[in-house]
């Protein structure tokens, strides 16, 4: 080996060589030197804050100052699960409803353009169509939905085909019916691409035996094709109804008219006033994901990811 | 199974769906080439006049360069994160492995606004209660260790996925030949890997530069480019600006996601073969 080198040169190889040999020797200082910074930065900074939220939740804010003070109670929770006050039930129960009523937009939208893409498109129209799905996926969240206000405003783009149609003026701005619509807009990819994942790993030998057995398209669409496509649908769910719980640029953008608050628009309108109070609120749709995420893994969506 | 009817069907569903999907990205790019002052459709003329009034405006251009320093600097800190975590996760069988991914997935899988607050919150606690932990101004640093946060991931899956379809007897075969750790590196695995490491950082750039919710927590006074959106979003007169400006934020997001899609030759999601 590089016994022989000259010794300047030798001796870098040398000390590489040792550096080398010393981690080849004990993988644990491997394992530990690798995952040890990434884990190590996430536990202190992500994880630590995730339990000062936690903790802030049990303070309470000073009225005059709106600052945070350290007494320990439970008035935030009570507030926000008050059986007199049906203020935040309300907030609640919308956001859920949106999220349900975009869930399953999304899914209409989707499966049929999954499904061309899965088992229908050549190879060609099918990396054209994931590229057209994914690139709007990636651009600009915020620039999408401000393209939405523009689209939707009185003097907007909407209402322009809406009269070369012959129709009369829509007034959706800032109503529920907008931020269902943008909603719907701005997480569809997150949907079309699991199912489109799972449609695809169906074998074509289930589809051919359920033809042999007698089975029309329709039928072998309802008893093979859908049970099979369903973790996928699952799947892709749990990125629309998440995300749409904890959003607040859309009611921002798009809302704002009576009864549009939601949770995420909440917990934004506090953050100034009354941290501990939006702090507790963050912990409901973690709660409510929670509970759809053990949902979800019953109905086998972490195999369709 | 599908009859010419059911396939023409799904056909013009699937144009109807991806047209929806494009509708709002070509508006804005027309928008930004509006001639009238006037935010109506369809646009009365066209001109380059706002990409002149935005590019001249020095809060355009501060707010530019600090989300292009902020993008580079999360990517650097998503990349040699993101990287070590996969090597580590790929090449190790150790206890907690499976807690790593979703470590490292739970910023992007909970709500924007929580990671943003928490943040917040943390360096609230850390700047003005402990004094036993160093202080932490918000600062472009601090909007870069929240982008940091939701980036890594990118990064972690792009070079996790890599390295699982890579065959190990390559890395065997060259230590076998007398190579070191650092020749192997540099001659099997990084070539191996470079381009899936490419795309991952150039996903990880394309998502901090639009990245708003978590930037409106964890900002001090200091505006990136979709701060500067949102805050000049309600002022009629600066509509034209922020037009040209959401132009460039698309570009600047569509660009390297299109890149990343080249070199990695993945649907973003990862696939079982």
């Amino acid at each position: 080996m590089a016994v022989d080198a000259a010794p300047g040169a030798g001796s870098s190889r040398g000390a590489r060589l040792r550096v080398s040999a010393t981690f080849w020797r004990r993988p644990r200082l491997r394992l530990a030197s690798l995952v040890g910074p990434p884990v190590g930065a996430y536990g202190l900074v992500y994880l630590g804050s995730l339990v000062v939220l936690l903790i802030s939740g049990f303070w309470a804010v000073d009225a005059f100052t709106s600052q945070t003070v350290h007494v320990w109670n439970l008035d935030n929770y009570r507030t926000i699960f008050s059986t007199s006050d049906p203020t935040y039930w309300r907030i609640i129960g919308r956001t859920v409803l949106i999220a349900v009523a975009v869930t399953v937009a999304d899914a209409v939208l989707a499966f049929p353009l999954a499904y061309y893409m899965a088992r229908v498109a050549t190879p060609r129209v099918r990396a054209l169509l994931i590229v057209a799905v994914l690139l709007p996926l990636w651009s600009s969240y915020l620039v999408r939905i401000y393209s939405w206000r523009t689209i939707l405003s009185t003097s907007g783009a909407l209402n322009w085909a809406f009269n070369g149609l012959g129709l009369p003026d829509q007034h959706l701005s800032g109503t529920v019916w907008a931020m269902w619509l943008v909603f719907t807009y701005i997480w569809l990819p997150f949907m079309v691409l699991p199912v489109f994942a799972a449609i695809e790993r169906v074998p074509d030998s289930y589809l051919e035996a359920s033809g042999d057995l007698g089975a029309r398209g329709g039928r072998t669409f309802r008893s093979v094709m859908l049970p099979l496509a369903l973790p996928g649908v699952v799947a892709g769910s749990i990125f629309t109804f998440s995300l749409t719980l904890g959003d607040f640029i859309t009611p921002a953008l798009v809302g704002g008219g009576p009864g549009t608050s939601m949770i995420g628009s909440t917990v934004e309108a506090n953050v100034g006033l009354n941290v501990p109070l939006a702090a507790a609120l963050t912990a409901v749709p973690v709660l409510i994901m929670a509970a759809y995420l053990t949902i979800a893994k019953r109905l086998g969506a972490f195999e369709a990811l | 199974m599908e009859t010419r009817g059911v396939r023409i069907g799904l056909g013009v569903w699937t144009l109807g769906v991806v047209a929806f999907l494009w509708l709002p990205l070509v508006v804005i790019a027309i928008y930004a080439f509006n001639s009238s002052q006037i935010q109506s459709w369809p646009i009365s003329g066209w001109t380059l006049h706002w990409f002149r009034v935005a590019w001249s405006s020095p809060d355009v251009r501060s707010a530019l360069w600090l989300s292009i320093q902020v993008g580079l600097l999360a990517t650097g800190i998503a990349v040699l994160l993101g990287s070590m975590a996969a090597f580590g996760v790929h090449r190790f069988s150790f206890f907690g492995r499976e807690s790593v991914s979703l470590l490292l997935l739970l910023p992007i899988a909970l709500p924007g606004i929580i990671t943003g607050l928490a943040l917040q919150q943390a360096f609230t606690f850390a700047n003005q209660q402990a004094s036993w932990l160093p202080g932490l101004p918000f600062s472009m640093l601090t909007i870069v260790i929240g982008h940091a946060t939701f980036c890594v991931v990118v990064v972690y899956n792009n070079v996790l996925a890599r390295l699982r379809r890579t065959s190990g007897s390559l890395v065997e075969a060259s230590m076998d030949l007398g190579a070191d750790g650092w020749q192997t590196f540099r001659f099997v695995t990084w070539p191996a890997i470079s381009t899936a490491l490419v795309g991952g950082a150039l996903l990880a750039f394309a998502l901090s530069f639009d990245e708003v919710i978590v930037t409106t927590f964890t900002a001090g006074a200091q505006n990136t480019l979709p701060i500067f959106i949102l805050n000049n979003i309600n002022r009629g007169s600066q509509l034209p600006v922020i037009n040209v400006v959401a132009f460039v934020v698309i570009v600047f997001t569509v660009l390297p996601v299109w890149a990343s899609v080249r070199l990695t030759h993945t649907s973003g999601l990862s696939r079982r073969n």
